[in-house]
């Protein structure tokens, strides 16, 4: 069920204010695609329009075309609530709905669109995301307990439980792991690690490391230049943006000349 | 700034080459029993003079007070000087605001306490007043009538006030017309209560015509000053909502609306609960408005949309206005309704904010 | 997944069903408060504009509307006035207190028990008023007009059942003074803990870093504070009705048996067994004061907004 994603000539607008400019690249299905960036370049605005999230902010548009499985999601005609359906995300800071237990949040994408179904069903898929989330093993005898009661790391990979119960067929990450200690983050490097397999993975990263170490392909961003937009500089496979990168400015920046 | 120290010298932490001028690190204070002390000689003074002048127990207090907002300052004048003594002073009016702030609440309540506990008897809260003349009589058509009208005022105010706070919320940012609702809302919790009751009945009248008086006039008089605070709190609460939590949903693929309805709205559901309570105390006590359109009648009214209907403030104002004769009957009645009243609308408030403090969810940190 | 709805063939963006209802019931209930005001504004002209020419004996023998109305704004405008010069010094040392002063376990409660003081039912006060502190004013105002009867306000004779309309802005003052306490404490609390820190950090007492930085940061909250007090004041009517005895004159005299009344208490007195024409009157003048608390709302929020805007960043 994994999806590839064609981005062509995408400009990204706040109000009248170009964020990010001319982005075309094409993310693989089944694997995990990096971005990686100075902050402000506009790697998280990019992502976030990778499921039209990107608009939920008042003034915010979007130019160009994203095509995902033979369809610009940008048509006139697209539903941007299906669109977040089948392209799931993961945010910064982990967010369990306070109000929800930790069952009721695994299944929240499934009941909040009042989708009725029977307990063994629903009992099913909380297993099953919870297991895809290496978290089913810790959380297993305190499923009615509020989501808030989880560690950082735990809360995390809940929200990626969430957002796998609901099958989309990509998974966006904007930094998952910029909140979590070195084992929390090293779980869920894991556990992205795993996930490749059924998903389309696109994530976003300040950590150069976590980039190299979890992802097959990188798309560097950049700023044109002081007040300029962001665009993408270079997009490689991971070896080769690591090794032996086209641009001197990826290089620049991935020998920590800046940024 | 250069602070004012005292002329005698002491010793200090370093003293720099160049001719600065050394600081000294302590100063004379004074103990730190010297307000306790001061209070204790005011009082005394103020009792020696009081008793012997033969004053009362007003004036007793009002000269330690002074006494004691002078020699605190002029005391600490001494020893630690101007600045210290002025921020005695300060301190001390300070707290003396407090005190007379307070004075009415203790004496308001001591008076309705004590004047009304001795009629809370099982008659007073099951019998109304028709036929009564003299002693005797309830107050059970008032309860009534207050709880219907205040009932049908919050079904009115409650579902108008909390869409328009989700309006403001999540539907109107930096709309011109969002601004003017808040702007508005604002300025429509100020409007006197009596306004309100003349607006109903000025509609009303239209209708019905002249000199109607019906309950549920009282409940639009009602849910006019009702709907702001209801708008207002819910307001503040939706906005505590953390954006994350809307975007988690919107990224799970849930239309906005049912975002709304099933993950803003639950999760600031007791902050939205207590400020509908508080609205509801808040008019519950209202007088002015139901004395203009609801009236006052002996009976029990159990229909809000026909005829007078009594209300425990507008019993109370009568009552103790025109007690009927011997007056003592109709005014003790009136002060039973009014510690009735009051703990009705303490208790909501007490309430509410238990509500807001046990039940609000814990946002994540 | 669920079913796709049909694709709707204009170009413009997708909307659900649901939230178009929704959002349309949330504009709905917003215009409805906008329609509910301008109704107050509306109802009440065109039950009041009967009045402008009415006859002399709708208007308790007043040849006109103005004269009629004119000793009851004074009367308004006099009570509340009082009640601020009286409420608002009181307000901010108790909002010092919850704010600045007491400990902070402390400030919580006493923030409960001023809030307390605003629940109390305006009837109530009346009785309190009336039963509690007028006898106990007339004491005072014998030694007033003893003392100080050669100023205006205190020339007496004085009341011998001490409801004036001294007492009556009293009973206003304690019913403003939450108001007041409740938005000023809230600014004072919100003074940014740099611009504090700052001024104790140049040896500022505790009172000095109260007025090197409090103060000016809620300036403009006090003046919308005092303005709103004032709107509360204005309208305020059960407690006067009930406390003040009036007879309808003008006058300075803050501690004498003959006194200026309000429009609100008016009302509420004459409005029981009105009739016919002398109805339209009181509902003039409910106009009036309806039109005199809104600008004096309008103009305590415009200041409370602007100095948000102004000192916020």
């Amino acid at each position: 069920m994994a999806k590839s994603i064609d981005v062509s000539d995408l400009d990204i607008y706040y109000g009248d204010f170009l964020a990010v400019e001319g982005v075309s690249m094409t993310i693989r299905a089944r694997s995990v695609t990096a971005l990686i960036g100075p902050s402000g370049c506009g790697k998280s605005t990019f992502l976030r329009s990778l499921n039209r999230m990107h608009e939920v902010i008042p003034g915010a548009r979007v130019d160009g075309k994203i095509v995902i499985d033979g369809q610009n999601m940008y048509d006139a005609d697209v539903d941007p609530v299906q669109v977040r359906r089948s392209v799931g995300m993961v945010f910064q800071r982990p967010n369990p709905f306070p109000t929800m237990s930790i069952y009721e949040n695994v299944l929240a994408g499934n009941r909040l669109n009042s989708k009725r179904m029977p307990k063994s069903e629903a009992d099913s898929i909380v297993e099953k995301s919870l297991k895809g989330a290496n978290l089913w093993e810790e959380v297993k005898n305190r499923l009615n307990k509020p989501g808030s009661s989880l560690s950082g790391g735990q809360q995390q990979r809940l929200c990626i439980a969430r957002a796998i119960a609901v099958e989309p067929q990509v998974l966006l990450m904007d930094e998952p792991c910029s909140a979590l200690d070195p084992i929390s983050t090293s779980a869920i490097e894991d556990l992205i690690h795993d996930l490749k397999s059924d998903y389309t993975i696109v994530i976003v990263t300040h950590n150069m490391q976590q980039a190299a170490r979890v992802s097959e392909d990188t798309g560097f961003f950049n700023l044109a230049g002081a007040g300029k937009p962001g665009r993408l500089v270079e997009m490689n496979p991971t070896s080769k943006i690591f090794s032996n990168p086209d641009e001197p400015s990826t290089e620049a920046y991935i020998s920590g000349r800046f940024g | 700034m250069s602070t004012p120290t005292p002329t005698t010298e002491r010793e200090t932490l370093s003293s720099r080459p160049g001719g600065r001028h050394d600081l000294p690190l302590t100063h004379p204070t004074l103990p730190r029993f010297a307000p306790a002390l001061v209070g204790v000689m005011a009082v005394a003074a103020a009792l020696l003079v009081g008793l012997l002048l033969g004053w009362g127990l007003a004036l007793m207090t009002l000269l330690a007070v002074l006494v004691y907002a002078v020699a605190l300052p002029l005391w600490a004048r001494i020893v630690e000087g101007t600045r210290a003594a002025k921020d005695r002073l300060v301190t001390t009016l300070v707290w003396s605001a407090f005190v007379l702030a307070m004075l009415p609440l203790v004496t308001l309540m001591f008076e309705v306490i004590s004047k009304g506990a001795k009629m809370l008897t099982a008659q007073f809260f099951t019998y109304s007043m028709r036929n009564v003349i003299g002693e005797g009589g309830g107050i059970y058509h008032a309860i009534m009538g207050t709880l219907l009208i205040t009932l049908f005022a919050a079904l009115i105010s409650v579902p108008v006030g909390i869409m328009a706070a989700v309006y403001l919320v999540e539907y109107g940012q930096g709309k011109r017309m969002a601004r003017v609702i808040t702007f508005l809302v604002d300025v429509m919790t100020g409007i006197p209560s009596i306004v309100a009751g003349l607006f109903a009945y000025a509609l009303f009248v239209i209708f019905f015509g002249p000199g109607v008086r019906m309950g549920f006039g009282g409940s639009i008089a009602l849910s006019v000053l009702m709907i702001p605070i209801v708008v207002r709190s819910a307001e503040e609460m939706l906005k505590l909502v953390p954006d994350e939590l809307r975007e988690a949903s919107y990224a799970l693929g849930v239309p906005k609306w049912r975002t709304v309805v099933k993950v803003v709205l639950p999760t600031s559901l007791a902050g939205i609960v207590t400020g509908v309570m508080l609205a509801v105390a808040r008019v519950a006590g209202e007088t002015a408005p139901l004395l203009i359109i609801a009236g006052d009648t002996d009976s029990v009214n159990f229909n809000v949309f026909s005829e007078r209907m009594a209300t425990l403030p507008v019993f109370i104002y009568y009552s103790f206005t025109q007690p009927g004769v011997p007056p003592e009957f109709g005014e003790d009645r009136a002060w039973g309704a009014a510690l009735v009243l009051i703990v009705i609308v303490m208790s909501l408030n007490l309430v509410a904010r238990a509500v807001s403090k046990l039940f609000s969810p814990k946002t994540g940190r | 997944m669920t079913v796709t709805e049909a694709a709707p063939k204009p170009p413009a963006p997708v909307r659900r069903t649901g939230d178009v209802v929704f959002s349309g019931l949330a504009r709905a209930a917003g215009i409805t408060i906008l329609v509910a005001l301008a109704g107050v504004a509306v109802f009440l002209t065109i039950e009041g504009f009967p009045a402008v020419t009415a006859p002399a004996s709708a208007m308790g023998g007043k040849s006109g509307i103005v004269l009629y109305v004119w000793p009851l704004l004074f009367g308004t405008l006099l009570a509340a006035l009082l009640a601020m010069i009286i409420a608002t010094p009181l307000a901010i040392g108790v909002a010092l207190v919850i704010s600045h002063f007491a400990p902070r376990k402390l400030s919580r409660t006493l923030g409960y028990l001023i809030d307390l003081l605003a629940a109390v039912p305006s009837v109530v006060y009346g009785l309190w008023g009336i039963n509690f502190l007028a006898p106990r004013m007339v004491g005072l105002y014998e030694w007033l007009e003893e003392n100080l009867g050669f100023l205006p306000f205190f020339t007496g004779p004085a009341s011998s059942t001490g409801r004036t309309i001294l007492t009556a802005s009293l009973v206003l003052a304690v019913m403003a003074l939450p108001i007041i306490t409740a938005i000023t404490r809230e600014i004072f609390a919100q003074t940014p803990v740099l611009h504090q820190e700052a001024a104790l950090a140049l040896g500022a007492t505790r009172w000095e870093m109260i007025r090197m930085t409090v103060f000016p940061y809620g300036r403009s909250g006090m003046v919308s504070a005092t303005m709103l007090g004032l709107g509360r004041a204005l309208g305020e009517t059960m407690a006067v009705a009930m406390v003040l005895s009036a007879t309808g004159v003008i006058s300075f005299n803050l501690i004498s048996s003959t006194n200026p009344s309000t429009i609100a208490a008016n009302i509420a007195l004459q409005f029981g067994e009105a009739s016919g024409l002398k109805v339209n009157v009181l509902i003039f003048s409910g106009l009036v004061l309806f039109v005199v608390t809104f600008i004096v709302n309008f103009l305590g929020r415009a200041i409370a907004g602007r100095g948000y805007k102004g000192e916020s960043r």
